[in-house]
């Protein structure tokens, strides 16, 4: 798909996402998100609507949340990306068993111990979205953290165990780094 | 063997799904990408009912990227048209061709099909599509298109009544007629969807080597796809594998077959290469099965001292403009008529319903199926009876509930009600709401000026059904039944294999409760695996609030018949009577001196290790594959209140306490059921006050965005306090009852009464879900012109 060929009028772009640099061959027109899914192998951030409603796209684009099905790649050119997948520490042991849990950030499991996701299709992009929340205010209350997450639309827990997980992890954030993300 | 002792199951246990899904590690349908995929785009009717004049495709054929163009003509050879078949009376059976024959009925109904190298160049290509249309008049709402000079959508029926059915029982008009009060009402329940997160989409392949066709879909139901593949492709059932990884919310709407997932795989066979289709938005407004859309004329009759004493009903239900497979056009207006007369002792009662072909979507399953709007209809009766009588709306509710030494309890529709404990949900109820408190409150608020309110909704539900009242009355499926295969390896780790697909319900992990309990393993060591025909036994799929009673039976099941045989095993090595032992924690033990104990694990080697190292005459190995039917099924019961305010300005409803109250037998995972509880109060709560799929007179689609159909969001939403009566199923392996779908059911009723309280000073009584500020304003704007 990205490959150039004659008719292409694709065009390189250089971008980091969480933390790696890629180069790319991309058409013009192509989204953001598709790049990140088909190009790159990053499916974390998932379509929703392509309209910019639902948010499950919703992505970090140089430290800031932002739907990347309303972005073209070409747009992202020099940016500094952080999706879902770069949300975890790294760790450089062997991967998790199944149903174990590897290393999480404190949001990750903040969602897991509260039950923050039902089918986790709108996960990413509230993860994304309360990352951004969290590093501009630290201790938010209750209704800023409703606001805050009505950027993204959860069809299967009625948003409550979101909500506590994220004053969960703005806790235990301010207790570990002093609010750092 | 029967008895269940419970460790794991009624534990919160975190789950265990979620370390993929919070690290972006999930398989949904779109995150895979087989070598050689290709992309298909539909080309998708903007007429609501029209002749297909022309279509020409040779233009797009030679687009850049298309690999093949597709029509009805194509499909024709490869390919038969879905009916879906009931054998119900009165149900008249249509054509669902997967691409329009010859005429479309709606708008987003697929013409054309375009496989291209991506989706970009598929999408390009559809406007290379030559198509004209000759324009039919359109079948806009059910009333109009029940009429008998109305145009016909489907010519094979003769008429757009698809379906009449009546459900009765005593002398209803006699018993009315002698009522001391009568309350009735036309109710509106508008259309609503569903809106997953994720929306629909599969990727079919077909490899010619083995002759098998694999189907990857956001589906609820894998077994049932299969099944109707299998006919409609004409290929052996077991040279198709449908599998459905992770799915991004399900609620009905992916419980039906689609024409998208029917051109997939024939595409697929044709070309022999993956192809993969993903709705985008407003496809999946314009063709995902939608529902709710009814209109109840109902009329209850009681004594004077609060006895219900009749009811009866006529509905018209719009199904759309097609009858979808398997559930056909009778799922939602037979279930209407069938729980229309609730958890009241009813004596006398008569439901009519008339399920009427219009120019929309068709109309398919959505969580709670025409019980969000049979509580509505009815617990609104109740609550206009108790303003007449001058009684508390509790109270008269407590009078007329099935009393607990009725059950069980059969229903004028047929249905039998195994237990409930009502009751003890209303006085919960009441104590939580602690009236000492709340009625003082909303007297000072009054006072004020403002308009607040205090609504309830009881209802009670059938989970869990079996194949005795099937979900699939009439209907060429079995759904009665489901099976567990649990494969104990040597290593002593279990791999349970269900037929039930989860989309976010949870069921690797409370399932792997239910199986660690039976078998009396840890929770660690096993493994559930849902939702991949090829693995799993002979079942269906998840849908009507049954995996927990079906699946959790049929666990509970094959986890006592291995345990059994693993005690076998363990008493020959053991040298003990396999009466005396017991496993828990993954050790056999004796149960009269524990510490003569031996590793699962070694029991687990033992039984692969060959006839010289067993008991004589077993045969080998430690798996089995048992099933469930739960015969009658089992009732799922809740009361819910909602405490609302009505602004005096904007109109706006906000609730200010929801509390739910319900009895889902025994408990298999808390941290589950209150997740499924707050999510379906949450869609109770957009169906109520926000949300409304709406066609114009044209038959066009206005909510076609997610700027126009307004799912809640955080903001709009508040915590929804439940609590629980755990009554055990009496009827049910286990003890569960199901709960998917409960929240849902209460919430609209809950709330359209607390609304109605909230304005009964102006003599407001709501009659139409959703409730929104515009209809408020012109109620008040009517009501206080009939002051004046």
């Amino acid at each position: 798909m990205s490959e150039p060929n004659e008719h292409s009028q694709a065009r390189p772009i250089t971008l980091r996402v969480n933390g790696t640099e890629h180069r790319g061959q991309v058409e013009p027109r192509k989204l953001l998100v598709d790049f990140l899914r088909e190009d790159l192998g990053l499916t974390g951030s998932h379509v929703g609507c392509e309209h910019g409603i639902c948010g499950a796209c919703t992505i970090l684009i140089n430290g800031e949340s932002a739907r990347s099905c309303l972005m073209l790649a070409v747009q992202a050119d020099g940016a500094e990306l952080m999706t879902v997948e770069g949300l975890a520490p790294q760790s450089g042991g062997p991967p998790a068993l199944p149903g174990k849990t590897g290393q999480l950030h404190p949001l990750q499991t903040a969602f897991w111990e509260h039950h923050g996701l039902q089918c986790g299709f709108c996960t990413p992009g509230m993860l994304m979205t309360a990352y951004d929340l969290l590093q501009t205010n630290a201790a938010p209350s209750e209704a800023e953290i409703r606001a805050g997450l009505s950027a993204v639309l959860c069809r299967c827990t009625g948003y409550q165990g979101i909500v506590e997980a994220v004053q969960a992890a703005a806790e235990t954030l301010r207790a570990r780094r002093g609010g750092q993300l | 063997m029967e008895e269940f002792t419970p460790k794991f199951v009624g534990a919160r246990v975190k789950r265990r799904e979620d370390q993929r899904l919070l690290t972006g590690q999930g398989a949904y349908v779109d995150d895979h990408h087989p070598p050689g995929l290709l992309h298909a785009a539909f080309l998708r009717s903007p007429y609501a009912h029209a002749w297909i004049t022309q279509l020409d495709t040779s233009t797009a054929q030679t687009h850049e990227g298309v690999v093949a163009v597709l029509t009805s003509k194509d499909l024709v050879p490869l390919v038969k048209p879905v009916r879906a078949a009931s054998k119900m009376r009165e149900y008249k059976e249509t054509s669902f061709p997967p691409l329009a024959v010859d005429k479309v009925r709606y708008v987003g109904e697929a013409l054309a099909v375009v496989i291209a190298e991506n989706r970009y160049l598929a999408e390009d290509a559809l406007e290379g599509i030559r198509v004209e249309y000759d324009p039919l008049p359109t079948v806009a709402n059910a009333q109009d298109a029940a009429q008998p000079d109305a145009p016909v959508l489907h010519d094979e029926a003769g008429s757009n009544v698809l379906l009449s059915r009546e459900f009765a029982r005593g002398d209803v008009d006699a018993a009315l007629a002698g009522a001391a009060v009568r309350v009735c009402d036309r109710f509106r329940f508008r259309r609503h969807a569903t809106v997953c997160m994720e929306n629909r989409g599969c990727l079919a392949d077909y490899h010619a080597g083995t002759g098998e066709l694999t189907l990857r879909s956001a589906t609820q139901c894998p077994g049932l796809l299969r099944d109707a593949l299998a006919d409609l492709l004409d290929m052996p059932e077991h040279c198709i594998r449908v599998v459905a990884a992770d799915v991004g919310g399900g609620f009905g709407a992916k419980s039906s077959l689609y024409p998208e997932e029917i051109v997939l795989c024939a595409v697929a066979r044709l070309l022999k290469r993956p192809v993969k289709w993903i709705s985008d938005r407003q496809e999946d407004l314009k063709t995902s099965t939608q529902a709710w859309d009814e209109i109840v004329d109902a009329e209850l009759g009681l004594q004077a001292d609060g006895t219900i004493i009749g009811l009866r009903a006529d509905v018209t239900t719009d199904i759309g403009a097609y009858s979808i497979y398997p559930w056909t056009a009778t799922v939602e207006p037979i279930q209407t008529i069938s729980f229309l007369s609730g958890p009241y002792r009813m004596p006398h009662y008569r439901g009519r319903n008339r399920g009427v072909a219009t120019c929309k979507a068709p109309m398919g399953p959505y969580r709670g199926v025409g019980r969000p709007i049979t509580t509505f209809v009815l617990e609104s009766l109740i609550d206009r009876a108790a303003r007449r009588l001058a009684l508390d709306p509790t109270e008269l509710r407590l009078k007329n509930y099935i009393r607990a030494d009725e059950f069980p309890y059969k229903t004028p529709s047929g249905l039998v009600w195994d237990q409930a404990s009502l009751t003890e949900c209303m006085q919960k109820t009441r104590d939580v709401l602690d009236p000492g408190a709340t009625a003082p409150w909303r007297t000072q608020a009054r006072a004020a000026g403002r308009w607040v309110g205090i609504g309830f909704a009881t209802y009670i539900e059938l989970t869990g059904v079996g194949s005795a009242i099937p979900v699939s009355p009439g209907m060429p499926i079995a759904t009665g039944t489901e099976a567990a295969f649990l494969r104990v390896d040597p290593a002593g780790t279990v791999t349970a294999t269900f037929s039930v697909a989860p989309q976010g319900q949870g069921h690797e992990t409370a399932l792997a409760q239910v199986v660690a309990d039976a078998l009396g393993v840890s929770f660690d060591s096993v493994r559930v695996i849902c939702g991949d025909t090829a693995l799993a036994p002979q079942g269906t799929g998840t849908y009507a609030s049954r995996s927990a009673v079906l699946a959790g039976g049929a666990a509970i099941r094959a986890g006592q018949t291995l345990k059994e045989k693993a005690l076998k095993i363990a008493g020959h090595m053991m040298e003990s009577n396999p009466a005396d032992l017991d496993i828990r924690d993954d050790q056999v033990f004796l149960r009269d001196k524990p510490e003569r104990r031996l590793p699962f694990r070694d029991v687990a080697k033992t039984a692969y290790a060959g006839l010289r190292r067993l008991p004589k005459d077993m045969e080998p190995g430690l798996e089995v594959t048992r099933f469930y039917d739960p015969f009658f099924g089992t009732a799922s019961s809740a009361t819910h209140v909602a405490v609302v305010e009505v602004d005096t300005e904007t109109y706006a409803v906000t609730i200010k306490r929801y509390i739910v109250v319900e009895d889902c037998g025994r408990i298999i995972n808390p941290l589950i059921v209150d997740g499924q509880v707050r999510g379906g109060v949450a869609q109770g709560i957009g169906a109520a006050l926000y949300e409304e799929v709406v066609y114009n007179d044209e038959g066009q689609l206005l909510t076609g965005s997610l700027v126009d159909y307004l799912v809640p969001t955080a903001s709009e939403l508040l915590p929804i306090e439940v609590h629980h009566i755990e009554t055990p199923s009496p009827t049910t392996l286990g003890g569960f009852r199901g709960m998917g779908e409960g929240g849902t059911i209460g919430a609209p009723a809950a709330i359209a009464n607390a609304v109605s309280d909230a304005l009964s000073h102006l003599g407001i009584e709501i009659n139409e879900i959703p409730i929104t500020p515009e209809k408020l304003f012109r109620l008040v704007r009517a009501a206080q012109a009939d002051e004046r």
